[in-house]
């Protein structure tokens, strides 16, 4: 397959934090420094504090850089994988780094069914060689109202879909998580309906846009980050990007989504982000980038309308949230 | 103990959530999302000091012990002064003076409205927590007046416990100790009468 291991140490420029997002870190902690120093005892240093640097995975090759490039600052790769939503690794966000530390992601399989030719249990490898790797510079919205600019690898979602060749009755995508207490421990707990799951329309599924993800950094997803393969949909809240891919199934229905399930007056199927229209508890108007003080403008779709705006002319988003 | 090196040694404690935010400035503990963590800290502290706060009454049905009772004052402050920071926070670094947002926050978000009114109440008590204030008021209306800790504690949580996504287990252990503190308060109420 397409991984080859390099010595941990040799980083490439993309590793280097931009200067800029340096400059403004040193102010923001000389601000918040300023305000919150008092004595400060040695002893109350945190072992959170001193936590190790999350680790970054093999490096991967053969990757094609495309024109998704929003020529925004990256989100420095310690961040982007050390503060994640992934509920089967804890609810803080500061949970998963450590919680998936361990994760094994190799061997992993990817059922494929339903209304497809090519249904069967596919090695993660063999669904994944067949198709050129890419990089793609995405935004990365929460419907936290933070975001992210993370170069992502990974290869067309539309392409596999094709290669899978799905029938006339595939009118849905539906993805579906691990399902392992055992090794991830935040399933222990019901917080959510295990395991998680989400969907994509079809027409969603083939925009261009749409990503499944192997790498982010030009390496294997970290555990907590969603190894080994995710999904990455950058018009739409982060909960859509479902990770730790096991099921992929061609459905003719509308397929339940976990957060929709969870709480259906605060998350929908369509989660696209929209500025227009609030979280019930918070306002989507804005969002703070992070490594960023000050607030920015949520764009419509992300930024990402005129790709996809099209697919949902007619319908009132307003209430298709 | 002496009761002072007592009282100095909880005033150090109540100070330990604060001392602990300027500790992660300087070591990176405030992680990604750094005003996030502080609005959250300083939050789940208000309501933790309060929590403290109100357990002066119970641990003195319980055990006998007064030194809590005597210092209720400091600790009622100090769960003021962690509200005061976190709305300070949530105003001047989160929303950064944005009084529009923060505004329709407070119309249209039941937490956030929640919340004002838990920090008007804890702000009210705080001023007139001086001895000069008991004088000046008398002691019964006073006493009236600052029965309303009560009401900010189960607005504080009801704060809290509305603005979890799903895992609703940290606010609702925060709910049940609250329970169990206005729970004591009542069964003595009622033993009595």
């Amino acid at each position: 397959m397409l991984i080859k291991v390099r010595k941990p140490w040799s980083l490439d420029e993309r590793d280097v934090t931009p200067e800029a997002l340096f400059k403004q870190r040193r102010r923001f902690l000389k601000t918040g420094v300023a305000a919150l120093a008092g004595g400060l005892a040695g002893g109350l240093l945190s072992s959170q504090a001193f936590a190790a640097w999350p680790e970054a995975g093999d490096m991967l090759s053969g990757i094609n850089k495309t024109a998704f490039d929003p020529g925004e600052d990256l989100t420095p790769f310690d961040q982007v994988s050390s503060y994640n939503n992934f509920y089967e690794f804890g609810t803080g966000k500061d949970d998963p780094v450590y919680a998936a530390k361990d994760f094994q992601s190799k061997p992993w399989t990817v059922e494929i069914a339903g209304a497809c030719a090519k249904p069967g249990l596919y090695d993660f490898e063999d669904l994944i060689s067949p198709h050129q790797l890419e990089e793609r510079i995405y935004r990365h919205r929460c419907v936290e109202a933070w975001s992210m600019v993370v170069p992502w690898v990974g290869l067309s979602l539309a392409d596999v879909i094709k290669r899978l060749e799905p029938t006339s009755k595939a009118r849905y995508v539906a993805f579906e998580t691990l399902l392992d207490p055992e090794r991830m421990p935040g399933q222990r707990r019901a917080v959510l309906q295990w395991p998680y799951v989400e969907g994509l329309r079809m027409d969603e599924a083939m925009n261009p846009l749409a990503f499944l993800t192997v790498g982010l950094y030009g390496r294997t997803l970290p555990p907590q980050n969603g190894a080994p393969l995710r999904l990455v949909v950058p018009w739409k809240y982060g909960f859509k990007g479902i990770k730790s891919i096991v099921k992929i199934t061609f459905t003719e229905n509308e397929p339940p989504t976990s957060w929709n399930r969870s709480a259906p007056r605060e998350y929908g199927f369509y989660a696209n982000v929209n500025p227009e229209v609030s979280h019930p508890r918070w306002s989507q108007a804005k969002e703070r980038r992070i490594g960023e003080f000050f607030k920015r403008p949520t764009l419509p779709f992300n930024g990402y309308a005129e790709q996809v705006a099209h697919l949902y002319t007619g319908m009132d988003l307003a209430q298709y949230i | 103990m002496s009761y002072r090196l007592l009282w100095w040694l909880v005033f150090v404690l109540m100070a330990t959530p604060l001392l602990q935010l300027g500790v992660y400035a300087f070591t990176g503990g405030l992680g990604a999302n750094p005003i996030q963590f502080i609005t959250r800290h300083l939050g789940d502290w208000a309501l933790r000091s309060l929590l403290v706060a109100l357990a002066a009454t119970p641990l003195k049905i319980i055990f006998g012990w007064t030194w809590p009772v005597r210092m209720r004052r400091m600790l009622g402050l100090w769960a003021f002064a962690y509200v005061m920071l976190h709305v300070t926070n949530y105003v001047a670094i989160d929303q950064f003076f944005d009084w529009q947002a923060i505004g329709t926050d407070i119309v249209k978000r039941t937490y956030i409205t929640v919340g004002l009114g838990a920090f008007i109440i804890l702000a009210t008590l705080a001023a007139t927590s001086s001895k000069r204030a008991i004088k000046s008021m008398g002691g019964k209306a006073w006493k009236r007046l600052h029965k309303y800790v009560y009401i900010a504690a189960i607005l504080g949580s009801w704060h809290y416990y509305a603005m979890v996504k799903a895992d609703t287990l940290p606010p609702l252990i925060h709910i049940s100790i609250l329970c169990v503190l206005l729970g004591i308060r009542i069964w003595q109420y009622l033993k009595r009468t």
